[in-house]
């Protein structure tokens, strides 16, 4: 492919790298309780930053790049913000400004308070996640990738043990461990990709790569290294007692948004990179990996006694589905079918990301005012907090797959285009994974509607500002299923791999 | 042929490292055993830096600068682990006392 | 030639030695040991890959502070007795891991005798563009202008570290004075060590931060120096730290960072892209950054290997 050439909207996605980063940095003098202001003051020219590149790539048809330094690659570094960057950059500005003003209840600082531990840490990981998600989906060079891998996991890892109970420690370390473990195999790939092409740009390797023993090598590290760190199964085992011990604040953005950064630069490396390789048996194996998690995760769900762990788990399940667009799209790049998988894929990730985080903070809501999360225990929530348990309906909706809501669209489309490419399995696997998570969701959902618990149920609440966010959250993941499909055309804008 | 040699080395240490890593049973142990895993890949790297030299270098300056990034990022990661193990091990004498 | 080679084969099998009897170590701190020990045999591979760069930061993090990181580490850790340990895999496990580890070793190492040749790089880019960088030295230029956004992400991963691992402080000395490896020695020769090495320790460091731009060396280097001099005089006991509650403290591991990216953006200003430096101010502008940034990182480098504020920590 020919080298990157600059375009003026370039610079929106560049900003809405370095801005989060720049503040995260000036957050450490600030301290708390600046930190918590420059947060709040940054989401509103963070979400238009990502919708001005949403609308500059949708109109021009091409992708936003900015060449840092004026230097073009393979020497200098570019950003190159594409159609799936730009709804990644967009959904990923939505989630963190709900968060954040969730978060004020939790995290925040009032003038002349001290400064708290857990105040003092929270804005600036949830910063520098920002940065990281950002420069995941926007950089086009491979090792400034593994530089966004590893801000990622530095402001993730704090984030699961920010209350400092034993068992988050323990989990935190275990994340640690398969995240360092996957960043080092990354690398390892990098190192022999420059090898064999002498070049880290995504563009410029494009096409280059054959089927050579080294890069066969280097994919074959490098997807383990990502799959770790996306927590594909069986390289799951650290993400449940993670996601679930952390603040729901933090654990909405985890899900939410850290594994898909590695999953967006593993759709970068086998569509991007490897673009020119033949590589159906591995994208055969990576869905069969997905279908596993889609089943077996959402079996385990359904068998928590712990909601914040049910929530997890379904994590777990609903990245499976992310893996199944991958034989899909690689069968026949160019053809109708491969992209409406792309879309599936790359509408699953967003709506995954709404519905997750609206339903890891409407969870947080519930126990948080009832002191527990046990399942066997919630009946009568309903009742008492009508609209925590409306947003996990909402939500599950969309996990589930029903019509109309974003979950749906993205698991018709996959499932349409299975059926189209006449890899049929693929489609019973999403139909039975709907099933299994109406199973799950309802089990939350029936024991709630109960109208006597066993125990006094706490004195009513007014619904306040936190359950309208956690609200507005799950509506926008329903909401994404009466956007025309057409529309969805944004995320096909710069799509590598295709003839020219 | 220090370049071949070194590489292989590399190979080597990924493969011990890895196997430490994997195997060990004190989280401190692990911790030096992710650092010669890191180690052997920075080894590849370098192989793969001083064959690319040339144009009056005696080894690419590029993948050079990034086995510096990649050093002090990977030393950052090990005092974050070392963080998390006394953290978790002071705790434990909270729960005793 | 065959001197090389013979130098070659025995750093080689040195290292290898050394990996070994780290894995197969009973006592952690043997573990170390060896550890720190092919961390210098590495240093000195590097320079045999005539990437002395590498060799200057590998012999000062790789196994300076990573050494001093680890073995305080374990003396904390032997003082409590209660290290969390996990459970062994059983025999058969372990056989499994150890092929396939082993498995991994050998299509590595077949990747690397199978890599193309002539190797492709960008060598001869470096170097028809250097001079516009007004740099001699070559890495120091990747570093700073053609990938001056690597460096720079990677100065703010180091302040995103320092808040980690604060954030891992018990919440009631969490803005106290960053944990203590070992109690003071006000004297011995650790002491005397701690008198005499500094002025020279920031003297060298200045002194490679300085040909850095021409020569091997630069920040990183520099940095790592001066951590290790603040480190040894903080464990003599010489001076105190401030709590991380200290805001010139903050102050000084942010500067760095948040002054490379406040050039950047002025390069977005004035040259239409970020991290473009002024024409013919190029080489004075990145010896500012570098300055700055050198301070910084050795602070945090410094802080990191000190690691969360304890109850240990003097009140």
């Amino acid at each position: 492919m020919p080298p990157l050439a600059a375009t003026g909207s370039g610079l929106l996605p560049m900003l809405a790298v370095v801005l989060p980063v720049l503040a995260m940095v000036v957050a450490l003098p600030l301290g708390a309780r600046g930190a918590e202001r420059m947060t709040i003051a940054l989401l509103l020219p963070g979400f238009l930053l990502a919708l001005g590149t949403a609308i500059a790539v949708q109109s021009s048809g091409a992708p936003a790049i900015h060449l840092l330094g004026h230097w073009s690659p393979p020497l200098g570094l570019a950003f190159r913000a594409d159609g799936l960057a730009a709804a990644m950059l967009l959904a990923a500005a939505i989630v963190i400004a709900a968060v954040a003003l969730f978060a004020r209840g939790g995290f925040g600082v009032r003038s002349g308070a001290p400064e708290t531990r857990t105040a003092f840490a929270f804005w600036p990981l949830l910063l520098a996640l920002w940065g990281g998600i950002n420069l995941a989906v926007v950089a086009n060079d491979l090792f400034t990738l593994y530089v966004a891998l590893e801000l990622l996991t530095f402001a993730a890892m704090p984030l699961v043990c920010l209350e400092g109970k034993r068992e988050t420690i323990e989990a935190a370390l275990r994340y640690l461990m398969f995240a360092l473990l996957g960043s080092v195999l990354y690398l390892l790939g990098v190192a022999l990709i420059y090898g064999s092409a002498g070049t880290l740009d995504i563009t410029l390797l494009s096409g280059r790569l054959g089927l050579e023993a080294p890069v066969i090598v280097a994919a074959a590290l490098m997807t383990a290294g990502l799959l770790a760190k996306t927590a594909l199964l069986p390289l799951h085992l650290w993400l449940p007692s993670a996601h679930a011990g952390a603040p729901a604040a933090a654990s909405a953005v985890l899900s939410a948004l850290v594994v898909k950064g590695s999953f967006v630069i593993l759709v970068r490396l086998w569509f991007g990179v490897l673009a020119a390789t033949p590589s159906l048996p591995a994208m055969q194996i990576l869905a069969g990996l997905g279908a596993a998690a889609i089943l077996l995760g959402s079996a385990a769900a359904l068998a928590q006694p712990r909601l914040k762990l049910l929530v997890a788990y379904s994590t777990v399940a609903q990245i499976g589905y992310l893996f199944l667009m991958f034989p899909l799209v690689a069968g026949m790049p160019d053809s109708e079918t491969a992209a409406k998988a792309w879309t599936g894929g790359s509408v699953q990730a967003i709506s995954h990301a709404f519905a997750k985080a609206a339903m890891f903070l409407a969870v947080g809501l519930m126990a948080a005012r009832v002191g527990h999360d046990r399942i066997a225990d919630l009946a009568g929530t309903a009742r008492h907090m009508p609209v925590p348990l409306l947003t996990f309906g909402l939500a599950g909706l969309t996990l589930m797959g029903v019509p109309p809501s974003g979950g749906f669209a993205a698991k018709w489309l996959l499932l349409s285009a299975a059926i189209e490419a006449g890899q049929w399995w693929w489609a019973l696997v999403v139909l039975g994974g709907g099933l299994l998570t109406g199973g799950y969701v309802y089990r939350v959902l029936s024991v709630s509607l109960t109208s006597s618990g066993a125990l006094a149920p706490p004195a009513p609440q007014p619904p306040g500002t936190p359950d309208a966010i956690a609200l507005g959250l799950a509506v926008l993941s329903v909401a994404l299923g009466f956007v025309p499909l057409a529309s969805f055309g944004l995320v096909q804008v710069g799509r590598m791999g295709l003839a020219p | 042929m220090s370049a071949t040699l070194f590489g292989l080395l590399g190979a080597a240490l990924v493969g011990i490292g890895l196997f430490g890593m994997l195997v060990g049973t004190q989280p401190l142990m692990r911790i030096v055993c992710f650092n010669l895993l890191g180690s052997g890949v920075f080894l590849v790297f370098g192989a793969v830096a001083r064959r690319g030299g040339g144009a009056g270098f005696a080894a690419d300056p590029v993948p050079q600068a990034v086995i510096l990034t990649g050093l002090v990022v990977a030393f950052a990661a090990t005092t974050l682990a070392v963080a998390l193990v006394l953290r978790l091990a002071g705790n434990e004498d909270e729960d005793r006392h | 030639m065959i001197a090389g080679l013979a130098v070659d084969v025995l750093l080689a099998a040195g290292s290898l030695g050394l990996a070994l009897g780290v894995i197969r170590a009973r006592r952690v701190f043997t573990a170390i040991a060896l550890f720190i020990a092919h961390g210098l045999l590495l240093a000195l591979a590097w320079v045999r890959l005539d990437a002395l760069d590498v060799a200057l930061t590998e012999a000062a993090i790789g196994a300076g502070l990573s050494g001093v990181l680890l073995l305080a580490a374990r003396h904390r850790l032997a003082r409590g007795g209660s290290e969390r340990t996990t459970e062994a895999p059983g025999r058969v496990a372990t056989i499994f891991i150890g092929l396939g580890c082993a498995c991994i070793t050998v299509a590595l190492g077949y990747a690397v005798l199978a890599l193309p040749k002539p190797a492709p790089g960008l060598a001869a880019e470096v170097a028809a563009n250097l001079a516009a960088t007004e740099l001699g030295n070559p890495v120091t230029g990747v570093l700073m202008v053609f990938r001056g956004l690597d460096t720079l992400l990677e100065a703010a991963v180091l302040v995103l570290a320092v808040i980690g691992v604060w954030s891992l402080a018990p919440d009631a000395t969490w803005r106290g004075t960053p944990g203590a490896p070992w109690p003071a020695v006000t004297d011995g020769p650790r002491a005397l060590l701690a008198r005499l090495l500094p002025p020279i320790g920031i003297v060298v460091a200045v002194h490679i931060l300085w040909v850095g731009a021409d020569a091997p060396g630069g920040k990183f280097q520099a940095a790592a120096i001066l951590a290790a001099m603040g480190l040894l005089v903080w464990f003599a006991g010489l001076v105190r730290v401030p709590p991380t509650a200290s805001w010139p403290l903050r102050a000084t591991i942010a500067a760095g960072p948040a002054l490379f990216m406040a050039i950047g953006l002025a390069g977005l200003a004035v040259e239409g892209a970020f991290l473009a430096y002024p024409e013919g101010l190029v080489k004075p502008t990145i010896l500012i950054v570098e300055f700055v940034l050198a301070a910084s990182v050795a602070a945090a480098l410094a802080l990191l290997v000190m690691g969360a504020p304890s109850r240990d920590a003097p009140p």
